[in-house]
């Protein structure tokens, strides 16, 4: 506590609030003397600020929001190159030796389309490859019930056998009554007094649309109630001008008058500053000096990505002043007489979903009464109550487990953030750290922030509204304590709403504050003024950096991601700055000058790999639409350059680091290809692994990198703002353990096809081909941290993820992308007591692909509870279990793979234990068998799952790189896929009826329950589908109806079904059509593209399918039940 | 009273260990600063990391020079510590491409000296554990300095 106290006084001393410019100069340079520096240049003056990023709009009409196109500067502009071009002559004297090989297209230019070239070939294979033959029907080894029965450990049959059907259904059943509140249809929603705003319309915009500028203006005409009782003290006679004074989206030009006099309040000398702000910003425009006052009253100058974001620190001296002040720091007030008459139950929208700006009543007297005391106890009788798992066989619910709905009142939780985006293990959240660990749970949130969206408000504000102590934004869980005050839900400062806040745009009224779309979307987005910028927003740059050493041209990679890349030229997310480049390499760097004007791309070869340099700084990156031509050239001709080379070296670490000294000015994102292990110059490697010792059943050893230069390297990239994704292709062992570091602390991304093979391996071609579409075209975020704030008391312990950790809760990720997901472990710091609600803001702060600073930020309301069954009633159990196995990766590379299996399976038995004793009544405790909580359930299923993943099992033949990747995978992948890459869904879909069905979009889509993922729920006269999250399996029973095989596989028979069958025929019958619907909404669900396999009894694939039937016993891992009666011993122990 | 050996080591290590007070104390306010946001972890780690085996000799120093002058109960109060040093350091010396597990907390694989990884430093149990690291430092150095004083004057007295 002292050395807390401490803490915060020197913090207190040295960052008062008002003041922060002097810290923030300090603070800048650290950071930016990390690397060579060249983007200083553009945080001095010398750059026009104004006339590069002046994102406040001048235009007084909503309508025309200039701010929202971002000024296209060409990119003659951002004149970085200057510089840097001095210094490359200098370097340029240097070279030793420029061997230049003859011009790319000194050859006649072949205008052979390399993809009918390649799409030929491989249309020629099936005919010409057969690596298996086709076994004949004798030597098929049946996999069917009868064959997987004997299970010779078994305990008594009986008690595992199907439960009785009744007991199947209380399982799915409390779901679909959990929904119910949420199910309400919209039209509720006009039923209040309430102005009934379209919302969808108005503010629900699809993020990538890059006009999204209008939303707040088309609301005009609509009549606005006003909802407060005594409406002459909202209303005072000043305000009413003021309509047309704050036009939304536009700089306030004047503040009113003198703001509002009647409800000014003591804080006088804040409120001025607050006042002056918009006018200075009005006045002064083009002076150089300019900070516009931002959520209203500091003028702070970010000098550091830190600041710009505002890491702000809750200050403890403050914090107790506010909390003696009695009443007001620890309870939550009643109502001030005027918002009381808001809370017409019906006026909410019931939809949780996405529109959520209609009106909802006040929280204050929500949250002061956490009410909805019926919902409660549904909520947590069904939680808790006990199970027995060994005798309920039948605890997989036939629908996809949903994220439970914290116990919150349905007002509050109606607008809390989507579980989707944003959830935490423990929707409870424990009142004391003693209580946490008595529970056994991890507690920790999962993150998705940069998730596409299909509603996504956004506003753009010269005023964002932030607590002037620890910078939170205004959130939907504030509490307003009258018109001019808001009291933060983090650090319970009071601050005041600034004069431009009492706008609202969506009912073009003035005086609800409460009602502005920031609070009320827990998900929002702000488009940032220029406070937020460190220098002015950078032009996306693309880099592809390519493996062409002999081993790459076998595998023919080149001609997938050339012709991908050809295809996708136009829809590179970026504006007409987009920057694109290319460089090659074996044992020497290939770079491409692809300058404007040139008639062929012009190779450049640097084979002094000992000391990089870059031949013309300048010609390296180009403009993509002004070298379009060329950079078709490039791609066409670039699989065919090399397609005789020897090499075999490869010099990845050279080839980098060229890649960090080109991309260093600007930052950006730079994509890696490799196919095997580097062996030249830094950062070469050793083979590490031993193929016996792959299934060792004692340790795995080498999960830990063995040089250092690709971490420090990726530091290095991630201070330039450059993420590096990595995609392996490799056919041996390249040592991913090593490599990934360059991805990992660089918050790029890692994609591994292992064995690829243009022609041996057409799955993964496939595979390749899709992913790279979605990886090419998907949004970005440039030169983005992400800031984790939560309520006073909680405290972030460790992330899980890919980036680097700037400061405690502070993460730098030079890119940021849709499909990347994180994990916070939690830990509590101070005890909870009198709060009953804790919130969460996750704050993505980005520079969008048009070149505009962006800032995301989700919140989320979770309620705290005193009590053990609580804790445990609350308990998300999928999100533990992503939470736990991002712990065990790490567990097993700083300790051992044993270690973290380990820890794994005492996760299970402790808090089952804690449970068994704690809560469950004496009688209760006599019971045999594993008794756990509804919430729990699944846990040691998942557990076990999670044991027989890649990532942790033993006893199989796992390859180090795949163990490595699927650890990766754990890490960063969102919790949505990643709990389907644990414990895969199984739909048995031979038989598809409409029954259940569900319709989108005027297409049926049946519905099939999802079963166990065991081999006794197979049968050799159905065909099933097991969707693994990246792969789809569809296993093709042997003696399946001929229905099937011809009408959706169009096959005459068992034996015609091709062997590599990886798509469904588009036939036109009911059946195929159902069957195809049913595929194409799974794969709707997420945004990569899963490939089908068709699996025939017989092939090989069989193994990859029978692997993910985690409840079976294999020859290493128990079956489900004799882990159940593991975990029982253990617990009664 | 006379100006033996075992009294030149004890003044010796009066001095040397002030200039490890200085490090214990410099080794926590940076921690301070990392938990408070002030410093970024990579250049925090990069200051750090050079003085870690400086601290190591010194004291390794002056316990070989006690061993020399025969002061066996100096020598085994500073054991300890000694001991810590050693189990952790074999990795410093030799290096890159030494994982091993033995140590209290296992060295990030580093290509120069020193024990703090910018991309781990952040964890909280490790902040937490650097942080306790030092300030037992900082109690021990002075706790020893002052025994150090005694032991000199003693030593000059007796003698």
């Amino acid at each position: 506590m002292k050395e807390a106290n401490y803490v915060t006084n020197m913090h207190w001393q040295r960052k008062p609030v008002g003041g922060q410019d002097e810290n923030n100069i300090q603070l800048l340079e650290p950071h930016n003397t990390k690397g060579p520096g060249p983007n200083q240049l553009s945080q001095d003056s010398s750059v026009p600020t104004d006339q590069v990023y002046s994102v406040v709009p001048q235009a007084p009409h909503a309508q025309q929001l200039p701010a929202k196109n971002f000024p296209q500067v060409p990119a003659e502009q951002y004149n970085y190159d200057y510089q840097q071009n001095l210094q490359m002559i200098g370097n340029f004297q240097n070279v030793r030796q420029t061997i230049s090989r003859p011009p790319l297209s000194g050859n006649p230019l072949q205008k052979v389309n390399s993809a009918g070239v390649q799409s030929a070939s491989l249309a020629g294979y099936p005919g010409s490859y057969s690596r298996m033959p086709l076994s004949s029907p004798s030597s098929f080894t049946p996999l069917s019930v009868d064959s997987v029965q004997p299970r010779p450990s078994m305990p008594p049959q009986s008690k595992w056998q199907f439960g009785p059907p009744q007991q199947s259904h209380p399982v799915s059943q409390p779901l679909a009554g959990m929904q119910v509140n949420h199910a309400v249809p919209t039209e509720g929603i006009g039923q209040g007094n309430l102005p009934s705003v379209p919302i969808s319309t108005t503010y629900g915009m699809a993020c990538p649309n890059p006009a999204i500028g209008n939303q707040y203006g088309n609301v005009a005409g609509r009549p606005t109630t006003q909802n407060y009782a005594n409406q002459g003290l909202v209303h005072p006679p000043v305000s009413q001008p003021s309509h047309q004074m704050y036009q939304p989206g536009r700089t306030p030009l004047r503040p009113p008058p003198s703001g509002g006099p009647p409800l000014i309040r003591p804080a006088q000398p804040l409120l001025n500053t607050n006042h002056d702000a918009p006018l200075a910003q009005n006045i002064s425009r083009d002076t150089e000096g300019f900070n516009s006052g931002s959520s209203g009253d500091q003028s702070e100058a970010p000098d550091n990505y830190d600041t710009l974001e505002g890491g702000g620190k809750i200050m403890q001296p403050l914090l107790q002043d506010f909390k003696t002040r009695g009443p007001l720091g620890h309870s939550y007030p009643s109502l001030p007489p005027g918002y009381q008459n808001l809370a017409a139950p019906g006026n909410q929208l019931p939809d949780p979903a996405g529109s959520q700006f209609s009106q909802a009543p006040h929280f204050n007297q929500l949250m002061a009464g956490m009410g909805g005391l019926n919902l409660q106890q549904n909520h947590q009788a069904e939680g808790i109550r006990p199970l027995n798992l060994l005798q309920d066989r039948n605890i997989l619910p036939s629908t996809p487990v949903k994220a439970p709905h914290p116990n919150l009142h349905k007002d509050l939780q109606k607008l809390n953030c989507n579980p989707d985006v944003f959830r935490c293990t423990l929707t409870n959240i424990p009142q004391t750290q003693s209580l946490l660990s008595k529970a056994k749970l991890p507690l920790g949130l999962q993150l998705h922030p940069f998730r596409d969206l299909s509603q996504l408000p956004v506003v753009t504000s010269s005023t964002i509204v932030r607590c002037r102590s620890c910078r939170t934004y205004i959130n939907p869980f504030v509490n307003f304590l009258d018109q001019r005050r808001w009291k933060c839900n983090l650090c319970y400062r009071v601050n005041d709403v600034p004069e431009e806040f009492m706008y609202n745009p969506v009912t073009r009224s003035y005086g609800e504050p409460h009602k502005r779309p920031e609070v009320q979307s827990a998900t929002i987005e702000f488009i940032a003024p220029s406070e937020y910028m460190l220098r002015p927003p950078q032009p996306a740059v693309y880099l592809y950096i390519m493996d062409v050493s002999h081993n790459a041209i076998e595998s023919g990679y080149l001609n997938t991601i050339c012709q991908s890349l050809l295809d996708n030229l136009d829809t590179l997310p970026g504006d007409s700055r987009t920057r694109i480049g290319f460089i090659t390499f074996d044992s020497t760097i290939h770079f491409y000058n692809l300058q404007e004007g040139l008639s062929q791309p012009q190779m450049m070869v640097v084979s002094d790999i000992e000391d990089v340099f870059i031949p013309t700084p300048d010609n390296l990156l180009v403009n993509l639409n002004e070298s379009k031509e060329l950079i078709q050239d490039l791609l066409r001709n670039l699989p065919q350059m090399f397609i005789n080379t020897l090499e075999t070296q490869s010099a990845l670490g050279p080839a980098l680091q060229a890649a960090y000294k080109l991309m260093s000015p600007t930052g950006g994102r730079a994509s890696v290809f490799q196919t095997q292990l580097p062996s030249l110059g830094v950062g070469a490697l050793k083979s590490r692994e031993d193929p016996n010792q792959r299934s060792n059943v004692k340790d795995v050893q080498h999960l830990s990198p063995a040089i250092d230069f690709y971490k420090k390297l990726a530091l290095d990239c991630s201070g330039q703002q450059i993420a590096v994704d990595l995609f392996m292709l490799n056919g041996q062992y390249s040592d991913l353990a090593s490599l990934a570091c360059i991805s990992k602390f660089s918050a790029g991304c890692i994609y591994c096809y292992p064995s690829y093979h243009h022609k041996h391996n057409l799955l993964q071609v496939e595979k390749f081909q899709k992913d790279l579409k979605r990886y090419l075209t998907r949004k970005i975020g440039f030169e983005a941290v992400m800031r984790i704030r939560c309520t006073k008391g909680l405290a972030i312990h460790t992330f899980h993820g890919n980036f680097f950790v700037r400061s405690t809760d502070l993460l730098s990720l030079p890119n940021i992308n849709p499909d990347a997901g994180f994990a916070v472990q939690m830990s509590i710091e101070e005890n909870l007591v009198d709060v009953q609600l804790v919130s969460f803001q996750a704050a993505l702060l980005y520079t969008s692909s048009k070149g505009e600073r962006r800032i995301r930020v989700h919140t989320m309301c979770l309620p705290v509870v005193s009590s053990l069954a609580d804790v445990y009633a609350g308990a998300d159990v999928q999100s533990a279990i992503c939470l736990l196995a991002s712990m065990a990766v790490d567990r097993s590379i700083s300790s051992s793979l044993s270690d973290a299996r380990d820890a794994l399976v005492n996760a299970v038995i402790d808090s089952f234990a804690t449970y068994r004793t704690a809560v469950l009544s004496q009688q209760q405790q006599q019971q045999p068998g594993v008794i756990a909580p509804f919430s729990l359930r699944l846990f040691p299923l998942y557990v076990l799952a999670l044991l027989k993943q890649k990532a942790f099992r033993t006893g199989t033949s796992t390859r180090l790189d795949d163990r490595v990747f699927s650890m990766c995978e754990v890490k960063y992948q969102p919790v949505s896929y990643l709990i389907l890459m644990i414990h895969p869904n199984l739909y048995r879909i031979d038989n598809l009826s409409d029954e259940g069905s569900i319709n989108i979009n005027d297409k049926t889509i049946p519905q099939p329950p999802i079963l166990q993922l065991s081999v006794e729920k197979l049968n050799r006269d159905g065909a099933f589908l097991m969707d693994a999250g990246s792969a789809f399996f569809l296993w093709i029973g042997k003696n399946c109806c001929s229905l099937f095989l011809n009408q959706v596989l169009g096959a005459s028979s068992y034996a015609s079904i091709p062997q590599n069958m990886t798509q469904l025929p588009e036939l036109e019958t009911a059946e195929s059509e159902r069957t195809r619907a049913f595929l194409s909404w799974l794969r709707d669900q997420r945004p990569f593209y899963p490939v089908l396999q068709v699996i025939k009894d017989e092939t090989p694939l069989k193994t990859s399918f029978l692997q993910n039937m985690v409840e079976d016993r294999t020859e290493s891992a128990l079956s489900y039940y004799e882990f159940l009666l593991h975990v029982q011993q253990q617990v009664n122990k | 009273m006379a100006f033996t050996f075992a009294a030149f080591c004890y003044m010796l290590a009066l001095l040397l260990t002030a200039a490890l007070i200085f490090f214990a104390i410099w080794h926590i306010i940076a921690f301070d600063e990392l938990k408070t946001d002030y410093k970024n972890p990579i250049d925090q780690c990069n200051t750090l990391n050079p003085l870690v085996l400086p601290e190591y000799l010194i004291h390794a120093f002056f316990c070989v020079m006690f061993l020399c002058a025969s002061e066996w109960l100096t020598l085994g109060l500073n054991m300890p510590l000694l001991g810590y040093h050693i189990w952790s350091s074999p990795q410093i010396f030799l290096g890159v491409l030494i994982v091993s597990v033995s140590r209290y907390m296992t060295r990030p694989v580093m290509s120069v000296p020193g024990l703090y990884d910018p991309t781990t430093i952040m964890n909280a149990d490790i902040l937490a554990y650097c942080q306790k690291e030092g300030w037992c430092k900082l109690a021990f150095y002075l706790l020893s300095f002052f025994y150090y004083l005694y032991g000199m004057i003693y030593v000059l007295v007796s003698s």
